[in-house]
């Protein structure tokens, strides 16, 4: 170092870049403290283009109205005899079908945004490797608390009184957006594996049409023929639903809430890590 | 602290499957220099960059920077590099202060010195009036410099810049230069990529110049420009076909062996000094030789590659026995 910085009071020139003290700063990894400044820099981020681009909540708003109208008077009559007795079962399956949906969408914008040259800089940027995964998801929870309420009020409107009240509107709306995030990681996960966003839309509806009608979302798993009936009895959607379907017509908290919120912790445990781990392998 | 180098890396290898991308490279850059790496299009320049980075994975070898291991110790990397890759890499849906925002946050600066730092930075590129707008209003040249300075949030001690002055015009270049020489001159060290001898004689001290995937050579620009003369003379014969004759003018009167153009009739004349340009027009109308154009230029990168490679620039790999 020939140079030699001589310190004029008057001019506020910033200090001269000392490699070795920046060395010297370096931490190995983010804390769990900056992991969370991260991951919620991220989240306005994502809010950001929500408010710049409206058109993407267009599944969300449609979704709901369209389907729990449509349903309802459809099937109504045929499952449950009238369209009033079939909308309490209707709406915690509208719910958790439009709370998927919301789901895929999250893989697919996922894999949009990395194939992005943003993400180079995030990739070379010292942050957590989930923070790019997990911002976006919180600001989602926006959309699932739209898209539940959405499809509450409009069950409301045709004639759907919950016997649950307010307490069980409100936990039950709650326990979708809770599902909703926590299946997500599943399709984060999708997201950076897979190729491309249309094949993650692809694999994703290969994923959600099952999940949904091979469930007890619409129809009561009972009117199904043995062997379909038992895979109904296993798929989680399944026990969300019935847990909503508790919450909203009952007010009450039972084991299948209980189950239900079990089967989110090991989705997240299972599927968050993989998310990761596949995005920082994918560089 | 005895290591004053910056990059130091040791036969650093990529493969894409089976095309070896990048074919045991050494770089050693110092504290405080500015290192130019030097390549025709596909030459492994962005490639190597990227593995330095932590962008891509190290197939092979070994790097540090300031010490610290690139492999073992990827996220200490993160905070001691500022990265300016070959393509804008900014968030094309926000503003560019809220771009700047977003790159402070992420780096840990509190909320109202993310602002402040943006607010800097958008002054220091002139990029105050067009702040706010959304960035698809940019030009190419505003989004390199908004990309430019979302790498110096920090101030990060290492630079990489990619092709910075690709695609801009001669004055936004020029900014960009002063800026980078700004950079060294608050204590930064800088690795850039370029395909321009120019451009690396204007900015670098030390420059490499990479090929398929290898160093061919290093040094000085002066020195690398020596090894091709400091000029070349272009010419034009009206008659094509007068080609080989007037080569061998060239030949007998300054030792040198011109360049055949693709163009018939063209060649590049090496010069060792500018003022024997007028011995080799002399001596082709002696030789009762016509000449449709002439033009004095600085070499070109391809003329230098031809000089340390003996193929050009441009030439597709194909008969390299090595391989
Ligand atoms: N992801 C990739 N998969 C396969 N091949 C790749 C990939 N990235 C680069 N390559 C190949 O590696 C070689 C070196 O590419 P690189 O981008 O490093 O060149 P470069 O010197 O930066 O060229 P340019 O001046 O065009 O930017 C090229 O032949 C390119 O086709
Ligand atoms: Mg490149």
């Amino acid at each position: 170092m020939t140079t030699t910085s001589t310190m004029t009071a008057t001019t506020p020139t910033p200090r001269r870049v000392d490699p070795s003290a920046a060395v010297a700063r370096t931490t190995s990894h983010s804390s769990v403290q900056e992991t969370w400044v991260q991951i919620l820099a991220m989240a306005r981020r994502a809010l950001k283009k929500m408010r710049r681009k409206p058109e993407q909540f267009f599944d969300v708003l449609i979704q709901p109205l369209l389907f729990t109208a449509m349903f309802a008077f459809i099937f109504g009559g045929a499952i449950s005899g009238s369209v009033s007795d079939y909308l309490p079962v209707l709406i915690p399956g509208i719910l958790a079908q439009t709370a998927l949906t919301v789901c895929m969408a999250t893989g697919v914008q996922l894999r949009e945004d990395m194939d992005k040259g943003v993400f180079d800089r995030f990739k070379s940027l010292p942050i957590a490797r989930i923070a790019p995964l997990a911002g976006p998801m919180i600001a989602d929870l926006i959309r699932y608390g739209i898209a539940s309420v959405l499809t509450l009020v409009t069950g409301l409107a045709i004639g759907y009184r919950p016997g649950g009240g307010v307490f069980g509107c409100v936990a039950g709306v709650a326990l979708t957006v809770i599902s909703g995030w926590s299946l997500a990681w599943i399709f984060t996960w999708l997201g950076t594996m897979a190729r491309s966003a249309q094949s993650v839309q692809g694999i994703s509806m290969m994923i959600m049409f099952p999940l949904t009608f091979l469930s007890n979302a619409f129809v009561p798993a009972e009117t199904l023929p043995g062997w379909l009936e038992a895979f109904v009895k296993v798929n989680p959607v399944s026990h969300v639903v019935s847990a909503v379907r508790d919450l909203f017509n009952d007010g009450a908290v039972t084991a299948e809430v209980g189950w239900a919120l079990v089967g989110c912790v090991v989705v997240v445990v299972i599927f968050a890590p993989l998310a990761v781990r596949s995005y920082s392998r994918k560089m | 602290m005895a290591d004053l180098s910056a990059v130091r890396a040791e036969s650093l290898v990529k493969d894409f499957g089976d095309f070896r991308a990048v074919d045991g490279i050494d770089l050693h850059v110092r504290q405080g220099e500015i290192f130019g790496v030097l390549g025709p299009n596909g030459a492994g320049k962005t490639t190597t960059l990227r593995m330095l980075a932590t962008l891509l994975p190290i197939d092979g070898g070994h790097a540090e920077i300031f010490g610290v291991d690139v492999r073992r110790e990827p996220h200490r990397i993160r905070q001691l590099v500022g990265v300016t890759g070959q393509y804008a890499s900014v968030d094309e849906d926000l503003t560019a202060r809220e771009n700047l925002w977003l790159f402070a946050r992420l780096q840990g600066l509190p909320g109202t010195r993310a602002k402040t730092i943006a607010g800097e930075l958008l002054e220091r590129f002139g990029l105050q009036e067009a702040a706010d707008r959304p960035l698809s209003q940019f030009s190419g040249g505003m989004r390199r410099r908004l990309d430019l300075a979302s790498s110096l949030i920090t101030r990060p001690p290492l630079i990489f810049l990619d092709e910075p002055t690709t695609g801009l015009d001669p004055r936004t270049r020029g900014q960009m230069w002063d800026t980078i020489r700004e950079l060294v001159t608050d204590g930064s060290t800088i690795l850039l990529t370029t395909q321009y001898l120019d451009e690396a004689d204007q900015l670098a001290d030390r420059v490499a110049v990479i090929d398929r995937g290898r160093k061919v050579a290093e040094d000085t620009p002066d020195a690398l420009k020596t090894q091709v003369g400091d000029s070349t003379l272009q010419l034009s014969l009206a008659d094509g076909s007068d080609i080989a004759l007037a080569a061998n003018v060239v030949r007998r009167l300054l030792g040198e062996e011109p360049v055949l153009t693709p163009e018939s009739g063209r060649m590049n004349i090496p010069l060792p000094d500018p003022n024997r340009a007028a011995d080799v027009l002399i001596g082709l109308r002696e030789a009762g030789l016509g000449i449709s154009s002439v033009s004095v230029a600085k070499p070109t990168l391809d003329e230098v590659f031809l000089a340390l490679t003996g193929h050009g620039a441009d030439d597709e790999p194909q008969m390299e026995a090595a391989r």
